[in-house]
């Protein structure tokens, strides 16, 4: 018998990982692993916001996320730093912020490890439900715009040049990667939000030969890596999200090294 | 394209420019700078339906500036470009680094190139056309320069376009591999008759096949024939004179073999060439020969 917590912890995480395969894919191919990671620690003053004003937590770290997408577009306006060093700037400032913000808004007792790392087993129904239409709305866009989004990661500027809307498709991508994460925040935390989209992806790499067939691999090891971590988080009595991110990591890893001993002889 | 000067880099006055009414593209008077760095300034120009023109400079000169302006891919500070209605255009870009992370084959990378509603079979008709049989199961991170750059050219004709805007597009392949590709450009021209804009920071073999150059350093300093601006002093001290030799062996079949013996047969007619007329293709426009004074 399965208990209903376990089951919870096992459904959030598989729809975390339906959700992050595509986005985690395209965020790879767009070289985008870094704004992820600072929407995500952005994600704190959401953290912030929420337990300030009594807003669902979701929502604020939807809110924040799209604040920052739209702080770090207007910076890379310059061109005199690269934009990785625009993101971090970001990245630390945010989080700093909302440290100061989560202390200042709602006391010194608030424990931030919660939100920082999450608690996979502490899934109730109602976030099943909310994981669940994010998922279909984030897909169902997915698929309306994968063929402009997957020309855009081939080549930004071939793709605008034949008529692909660059800006209007960047900033819906944008927008369904503030969402992912927001809800991965909710269920790994904010230092390991990223990792589902990320992790799988890279594992999934050296066995795809189409755009497609990474995505389908990059669910399929995630959802193996969702098992595995959670089957050892219970055996060994382990933190939930960190185990199946370990999982993940364990995969990639050894799928880059197989990748290189293949190649190099 | 119009200014009657004998020195490439002065800035001068010079007459308004009359774009042809029935140009493809034009631009007029095209400014952009980065910070304090002027990049281009006052740069106009047009495209008619089936003329080569190829854009020279030296490194830095702005020629990839002004095709991404022509493209619209980014706006200038002044200045304007306008495209017939309905305009299809090819474009090759200078710049292609497929990230690795992303697995594509080739096929796959061209199909998303084609236009709505059109068969995917011409794909195959497209890699052949252009000499890359075969080549459509491949990743198109693990071509050579060469076959990438068939590839991309594949890509440009797969838009069936009425103006192929190529920026260096030999990059990345050997000395003979040039040759072969800029032969290529000029057969698939000859063939389906699409404007060219090439844009070179070399040009031994280029201008031979063009109906124009322009000779860009920040603005347009020269243009005309290829003959009038290969005998230009401001040309050969720009770029040199190795590649009076290089036009003998690359020359384009049809296109101006009489200069080959050497023969004078532009009329080096002077500043006054200004009136538009009908333009043909393969043929020089006379109020480029301004640069021949």
């Amino acid at each position: 018998m399965i208990e209903p917590f376990l089951l919870n912890a096992f459904l959030a995480s598989v729809g975390l990982a339906v959700l992050a395969a595509p986005l985690g894919c395209l965020v790879v191919w767009n070289r985008m692993a870094y704004f992820g990671e600072a929407i995500a620690h952005a994600g704190l003053m959401g953290v912030a916001l929420s337990l300030a004003f009594q807003v669902d937590l979701t929502l604020s770290v939807l809110l924040v996320a799209l604040a920052a997408a739209v702080f770090v577009l207007a910076l890379s306006r310059q061109r005199v730093v690269p934009i990785d060093s625009v993101l971090g700037l970001l990245h630390h400032g945010a989080l700093s912020l909302g440290i100061i913000a989560t202390g200042a808004l709602s006391g010194p007792s608030v424990d931030l490890r919660s939100y920082l790392f999450g608690d996979i087993y502490a899934v109730v129904p109602s976030d099943l439900y909310w994981l669940a239409g994010t998922a279909v709305l984030v897909l169902g866009a997915l698929v309306w715009l994968w063929q402009p989004l997957l020309r855009i990661a081939v080549h930004a500027e071939l793709a605008a040049a034949e008529g692909v809307p660059r800006q209007r498709i960047r900033a819906a991508f944008i927008i369904l990667m503030a969402l992912a994460v927001a809800m991965a925040i909710k269920f790994v935390g904010i230092l390991l939000a990223v990792a589902f989209l990320i992790v799988p992806a890279v594992a999934a790499r050296p066995f795809a030969t189409t755009p497609e067939r990474m995505v389908v691999i990059a669910l399929a090891i995630a959802v193996a890596a969702v098992v595995a971590g959670l089957y050892g988080s219970w055996t060994w009595d382990l933190p939930g999200g960190p185990s199946i991110v370990l999982a993940m990591a364990l995969a990639a890893a050894t799928s880059l090294f197989w990748v290189g001993a293949r190649d190099n002889g | 394209m119009h200014q009657p000067s004998s020195s490439c880099d002065a800035h001068h006055d010079h007459p308004p420019i009359v774009l042809r009414p029935d140009a493809l593209l034009s631009a007029e008077g095209l400014f952009y700078s980065r910070g304090s760095r002027t990049i281009l300034s006052d740069v106009t120009l047009d495209i008619v339906a089936g003329e080569a023109i190829t854009l020279i400079g030296p490194n830095g000169a702005g020629k990839t500036t002004l095709v991404r302006l022509l493209l619209g891919l980014d706006k200038p500070d002044r200045g304007s470009v306008n495209r017939r209605p309905g305009l299809s255009v090819g474009y090759v870009p200078q710049r292609f680094d497929i990230d690795r992370a992303l697995p594509i084959t080739v096929g796959r990378f061209l199909e998303l190139g084609l236009a709505p509603r059109v068969h995917s079979s011409v794909i195959t008709e497209a890699l052949s056309e252009v000499g890359a049989d075969g080549l459509a199961q491949r990743q198109l991170s693990l071509l050579s320069g060469g076959e990438l750059q068939r590839v991309l050219l594949a890509r440009g004709l797969l838009r069936n376009p009425q103006l192929l805007v190529l920026d260096e597009p030999v990059r990345g392949v050997d000395y003979l591999g040039e040759a072969e590709l800029y032969a290529l450009i000029g057969k698939l021209r000859d063939e389906r008759g699409f404007a060219v804009l090439m844009v070179s920071h070399d040009l031994h073999v280029v201008m031979g096949s063009s109906d124009r150059v322009l000779c860009l350093n920040r603005h347009i300093c020269c243009s005309g024939v290829p003959t009038t601006v290969a005998r230009h002093p401001e040309y050969e001290r720009l770029f040199g004179r190795r590649l009076a030799p290089a036009f003998a062996v690359y020359e384009h079949h049809h296109d101006h073999a009489h200069d080959l013996s050497g023969r004078s047969i532009e009329p080096a007619s002077d500043s006054s060439g200004g009136a538009a007329d009908t333009p043909t293709p393969h043929k020089a426009h006379p109020r480029d020969e301004d640069v021949a004074k």
